[in-house]
């Protein structure tokens, strides 16, 4: 059996070591673009942080991991599938068939359309080589410009913020994190970022940026002008998806796959960023940009293609991020289930906040604000979907209970 | 032989012997607060619940790290932090349904039971049998980790082939 697997990142790496567990006389090839070992990108703040040198970004350790599993890993950029001959034309000029096909090429950091976004000293922050110019870019008191504010732009706030340069933050949203925390999250986040000195422009929008002697300036409309040293554009995302033209395979803004992680095409399969998937909360299919989805999508498809049929319950929405010292996380359906309930605690001061969303007695979605011990056990109550009975009375009364309603209705009795 | 710990919460009497010798073991002070293992006292009914990682198959923190800071030990079949590979992202805290692998703000990274490499304390402290070590094919042990099958991403009845 030849396997073929597109993207070395988590999805593909995970995917291709299941491959071979499952199948030890399976030929797995695994393609990555990138001049890099196998990496995980969300290392990169730590780079950036100064936590671990680039090595400390490696999915695996230990030299010849892959050659010890007998997964060739090559560098090359796939180009296109002919799906007739079940074939992929990569770059470099070879191609490999394949008997079973995963496309896990993740996604790429896309720039709003505005004029001077193209300048040299303008950077994403996604890839190692990325973080390499915004090293090089970013010396003590370095004025530095993040645009975007949303889950990823906050996780390299952060780092940046560590390698202390004079930080200002712009967002066209009204607020922070808009797609992970609601109003009073994101407003405790602003607040604190604030406080710890990080200049922070929620509703404000770029509409130009000019160069001139090595120096930026940001065009803010109404808000004025801005000069910077350096400018990192976190302002989203988009699934590579150019190598499938003409395969036939579906796609709507990811890969669709079904709970095989299975394609429309027979014997291609997606994983990671670039799939869009079962989604466990809302039963439609989401593209969930995270970790833990690709790790799970790389296990399963690769199950799948080796054989063992496996369905996937969807995968979770799910968020953890460290905003300078204050911890966040979101799970699922933390804007609430129609006809749902609501527990709220929040310390609007002491920047503690718990929001727990109800479905009859069921949880279904949660956001959290200095919460760190136990958080695991409301992705668990999730999940699982378990019961709380009289539990969600007391948890609307005090959302803080919910390790102990957990503890009670959930673990099973020996 | 692989052992566990087997928790009865019946003879708990939340003397907090538990913790305290965790902490001690761990980060050579007496400081509950950075137990790995924690015992929740109830006002409804039920006492105390000491609990902690079961270990379990799945290992959902392992497959969710980045990084490959946390692995199985043959041995002991707990699964191990690596301290200098963690980057302390916290994405294992999210992703154990069972809360078991917890932040600590002060070394910047996570922390969870490693079964004291096979010598836990909490057990070796606990006065009144609540916690014990025993013999991981015990039956009763199986029953007690039931609820980790339930929270597989996968459909029931498929095993991981982790
Ligand atoms: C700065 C940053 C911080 C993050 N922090 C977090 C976090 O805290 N928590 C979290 O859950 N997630 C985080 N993420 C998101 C997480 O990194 C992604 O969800 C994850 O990397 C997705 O894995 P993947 O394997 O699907 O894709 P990727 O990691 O993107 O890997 C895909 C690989 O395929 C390659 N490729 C693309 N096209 C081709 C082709 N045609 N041929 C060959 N190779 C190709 C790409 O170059 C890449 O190397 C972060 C991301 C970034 C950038
Ligand atoms: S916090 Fe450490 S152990 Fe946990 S997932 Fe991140 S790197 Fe791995």
């Amino acid at each position: 059996m030849d396997y073929v697997v597109l993207g070395a990142g988590p999805a593909g790496v995970i995917a291709a070591e299941t491959l071979r567990r499952m199948d030890r006389g399976g030929r797995v090839t695994l393609v990555g673009d990138e001049p890099e070992a196998p990496y995980s990108r969300m290392a990169i703040p730590y780079l950036l942080a100064e936590t671990v040198e680039e090595e400390g970004t490696h999915l695996r350790h230990g030299a010849g991991h892959y050659d010890a599993r007998q997964i060739e890993l090559r560098q090359d950029r796939a180009a296109g599938i002919d799906v007739a001959d079940a074939r992929v034309r990569l770059e470099g000029g070879e191609s490999l068939a394949y008997d079973k096909l995963l496309i896990a090429t993740g996604s790429r950091p896309t720039r709003p359309p505005i004029p001077g976004m193209d300048l040299p000293g303008i950077e994403s922050c996604w890839t190692l080589e990325d973080a390499r110019r915004i090293i090089a870019g970013t010396r003590e008191g370095a004025r530095v410009v993040l645009m975007g504010a949303g889950f990823i732009g906050c996780i390299v706030l952060e780092a940046l913020a560590r390698r202390k340069v004079e930080l200002t933050v712009v967002e066209m949203a009204p607020r922070m994190l808009a797609r992970m925390m609601d109003d009073v999250g994101g407003d405790m986040i602003e607040r604190w970022c604030e406080a710890r000195g990080v200049a922070v422009k929620t509703g404000t929008r770029v509409e130009a940026i000019e160069r001139n002697d090595d120096v930026l300036t940001l065009k803010l409309g109404e808000a004025g002008e801005l000069e910077a040293d350096l400018v990192v554009c976190a302002t989203g995302v988009q699934p590579n998806l150019e190598l499938l033209e003409g395969s036939g395979v579906e796609t709507e803004f990811g890969i669709l796959v079904d709970a095989r992680l299975a394609t429309n095409v027979e014997n291609i399969h997606a994983a990671g960023d670039v799939a869009q998937g079962p989604d466990f909360s809302t039963g439609a299919r989401a593209v969930h940009a995270i970790q833990p989805t690709a790790s799970e999508h790389g296990r399963i498809a690769a199950l799948n293609m080796a054989g063992r049929e496996t369905a996937y319950r969807g995968s979770l929405s799910m968020n953890v991020l460290n905003t300078l010292g204050l911890i966040s996380s979101s799970f699922g359906l933390w804007e609430g289930a129609e006809g749902g309930e609501r527990a709220v605690a929040a310390d609007r001061e002491g920047f503690k906040y718990l929001r727990l969303e109800f479905r009859d007695d069921v949880l279904v979605g949660a956001l959290a604000l200095g919460l760190t011990q136990h958080v695991g056990v409301i992705r668990g109550l999730v999940q699982t979907g378990v019961r709380l009975g009289a539990w969600k009375d007391r948890l609307l009364r005090d959302p803080h209970q919910v390790m102990h309603a957990y503890l009670e209705r959930a673990r099973s009795r020996p | 032989m692989l052992k566990s710990l087997l928790i009865d919460p019946e003879k708990c009497t939340s003397c907090l012997q538990c913790e305290m010798a965790c902490s001690f073991e761990h980060e050579g002070a007496f400081n509950p607060a950075k137990s790995r293992i924690k015992v929740f006292e109830f006002e409804h009914g039920r006492r105390a619940i000491p609990y902690t990682c079961t270990q379990c198959a799945e290992a959902w923190c392992l497959h969710a790290c980045p990084v490959e800071a946390l692995s199985r030990n043959t041995e002991t079949g707990a699964v191990e932090l690596d301290e200098a590979i963690c980057v302390g992202c916290k994405v294992c805290t999210i992703a154990c349904p069972f809360g078991t692998i917890n932040y600590n703000a002060d070394s910047g990274k996570v922390a969870k039971c490693d079964l004291c490499g096979g010598d836990p304390q909490c057990a070796e402290a606990c006065p009144t049998g609540a916690i014990t070590y025993v013999d991981a094919n015990w039956t009763g042990l199986e029953r007690m980790k039931q609820w980790a099958v339930k929270t597989d991403s996968q459909a029931p009845n498929q095993s991981p082939g982790a």
